[in-house]
This record gives structure tokens, sequence and C-alpha cells, in this order.
């Protein structure tokens, strides 16, 4: 039995939640938190300074739910759009499992929490950059950019290069180059790894109205733009050899996963504009996952090396 | 004299007990993880000299 206050409420929202714990595990975009992780972890890994391995795990938890916040956040706005494209209409808000309401609560109060965790555990420019990363996620991604203009993903991939900058700062209380190199490797395989997906998903997008590049600019145009995105990627993957960051095995690594990356631009550039599988565009969609877990573990492994050899 | 708001009790269907209590139990588990973490956080936080004070 459950005690309700009808005043409360209106008649509209006159129901009892009938959402559990996962749908709000899935609130947080769990897929999406695991690459934060990741790219987290590297960031603070690199940093040029040591960090209790304790509250380095609590900063990177900190920096997982503060992006999981975002998400959050993102499908409370977005439930409209999210209804009526088949990758997301079973997220639990379109899905009807969890209320607009509740999304938004779970969202701005894990929001708070997350920041104010990495504020106390490790420094207050790290929490800082937190915020900013869920401000610029939610709202200025989510609320403007989205439904805008086709560069939505362009300017909004800032949001997912943040992570690693943050690890890094946790560690250093600054910002360094080697962090902002790492931003700018997650800031330019965006576009392209979104833009792979949304030449073999148009169609979801055309009928929610969001103005992604294929649908505004069309396949010829969104196909050049890959792979010019695709040749500065894989430029800025070198950079960190480049800059003297890095050793000539990571270079080599990462020149290796470049032409890959440039490889499979090359294919969905000279596609068959009458190929509806687009077969060459979800190989790289593929790729680019692979290419981002694989350079990050090169820069790893790299620096763990390095540090052991002297 | 203010209004009386209107009240009434409803009786939860199964599926929403389960529902409620699988939300209980993950928010307990989370505010107790969260207390626990903070607890050592402030440990490890604490610089060990303030034990060294003049007596």
């Amino acid at each position: 039995m459950a005690f309700v206050d009808k005043s409360a409420l209106g008649d509209a929202d006159f129901r009892l939640s009938e959402a559990t714990a996962a749908d709000f595990v899935a609130l947080l975009k769990p897929r999406v938190m695991s690459l934060v992780v990741f790219t987290a972890f590297v960031g603070l890994a690199v940093a040029p300074a040591g960090m209790n391995p304790f509250l380095a795990l609590v900063s990177i938890v900190a920096i997982a739910v503060g992006a999981g916040a975002s998400g959050a956040l993102n499908m409370w706005y977005d439930a409209d759009i999210d209804a009526v494209m088949t990758r997301t209409a079973s997220r639990p808000v379109p899905a009807g499992r969890v209320t607009p309401r509740e999304a938004l609560a779970f969202g701005l109060v894990l929001s708070g929490l997350s920041v104010m965790t990495l504020g106390l555990v490790a420094n207050w420019l790290a929490a800082a950059m937190l915020a900013f990363t869920i401000f610029f996620y939610a709202v200025v991604y989510t609320m403007w950019l989205k439904r805008s203009t086709p560069q939505n993903i362009v300017i909004g991939g800032a949001a997912g290069a943040f992570p690693p900058m943050i690890g890094w700062t946790a560690v250093t209380g600054s910002i360094g180059l080697e962090s902002v190199v790492l931003f700018l490797i997650i800031f330019l395989w965006t576009p392209p790894h979104f833009w792979a997906l949304a030449l073999f998903k148009s169609g979801d997008y055309e009928r929610a109205g969001v103005p992604m590049m294929p649908n505004v600019a069309g396949d010829a145009s969104t196909r050049r733009q890959i792979f010019v995105y695709s040749l500065l990627l894989a430029a800025s993957g070198v950079l960190p050899w480049a800059l003297g960051h890095a050793s000539a095995f990571y270079g080599v690594g990462a020149a290796l996963l470049g032409i890959g990356f440039v490889h499979y631009a090359w294919r969905v550039l000279a596609q068959d504009p009458a190929d509806a599988g687009m077969k060459p565009a979800k190989a790289l969609f593929g790729y680019s996952l692979l290419y981002l877990f694989a350079i990050f573990t090169f820069v790893l492994v790299d620096h763990l090396a390095m540090r052991m050899i002297g | 004299m203010a209004k009386e708001p209107e009240q009434e009790f409803v009786t939860m269907t199964p599926q929403q007990k389960k529902a409620r209590r699988s939300r209980s139990l993950a928010l307990a588990l989370a505010l107790a993880a969260f207390v626990i973490v903070m607890y050592f956080v402030t440990f490890v936080k604490m610089d060990p000299s303030i034990l060294n004070r003049a007596m």
C-alpha cells in the first residue's frame, strides 16, 4: 500500500513508478561511461605526478558518474526525438518506464554529487572542468546545437573529449599540453565516428528532425568531410610522439592506426552512392571504436614502459 | 481555515512493489557506498601531522 498526496500532483502525473534500478542505470548510458572511464584513467595515469590509488579510483568514478548524469539530462530533454528513432526508442524515458521528471531529478542530483566529490577528493579545477563538461553536453549540445545545426556533433564532441583532460587535472591541478593533445584526438575522432553512423541511420535522424550532416548537406558532402577529419585525426594521433611526449614505438603504432582510419574513410568516400547497405560506413564506424580504444591503450602502455625504463 | 489536502491510499500492483524494492535497495547500497568511500577519503586526505600537536 502506498500513501499518495494528490494535491501535490496533477491528475496526468498520478501514477506510481514502475522504474527499476536497472532503468536508472540505463539513464547513465553505461557504454558511453565505459569509454569515459577508460580515457579518464589514461589521462590520470600519464599525468606527471603521483596520486593516492584510492583517491585516483574515486576520482575516476566521480568523472564517470558526472558523465552519466549528463547522459540522464540528455535523455530527459531528448525523450521526444528518442521516441521516434529505432536506436533510442527503448530508452527508459521514451519507453515510459521512467518519467521525465524522475530523469531530470536523477541527472541533477548526480551532477551535483559528482562535481562535489571530485572537488573534495582531487581539486576544484578538475571539479570545475567536470561541471563545465556536464553543462556543455546537457545545455550547449543537447538543448541548443543538436536540433539547430549539422555542426552539432563537431562542437558537441568537446564534451566527450574532456574526460582525459579532467583525469590529468585531477592529478596535477593544472592543464598541460599533453592532456590538450588527448582532448584533440577525441575531438577530431567524433565527427567521422558519428557521421559514419549518421550515413547508415539517416532515416532515423530524418524522422526525428535532427539536422545531422547527411540530412542537411547530403551523403556526398558528408563522405568528403569524414575523409578530411580522418586525415586530421591521423595527424593528431602522432602528435604525442612529435611533441616528445611519447616514444617512437608509440609513433609507429599511432601512424599505423591512423593509416587504417584513413583507409576506411577512403572506402566511405569512394563507395557507390547506390549502395544502400552502406557497408563501408558501417566498417568505418566499427573501426573508429577500435581506433580510439587502441590509441589510448598505446598512450598508456608507452607511458608505463617509458616510466619502467627510466 | 486552510483546507486539508485530499489524500488517499492506493494498492500497488506486484510489479510496482517489485520496482520500488529494486529502487530502494539500489539507493540504500549507493548511499552506504558513498558514506564508506567518504570515510576512507577523509583518512587518506587527512594530514597525519595533525596528530603530532604539542601537549
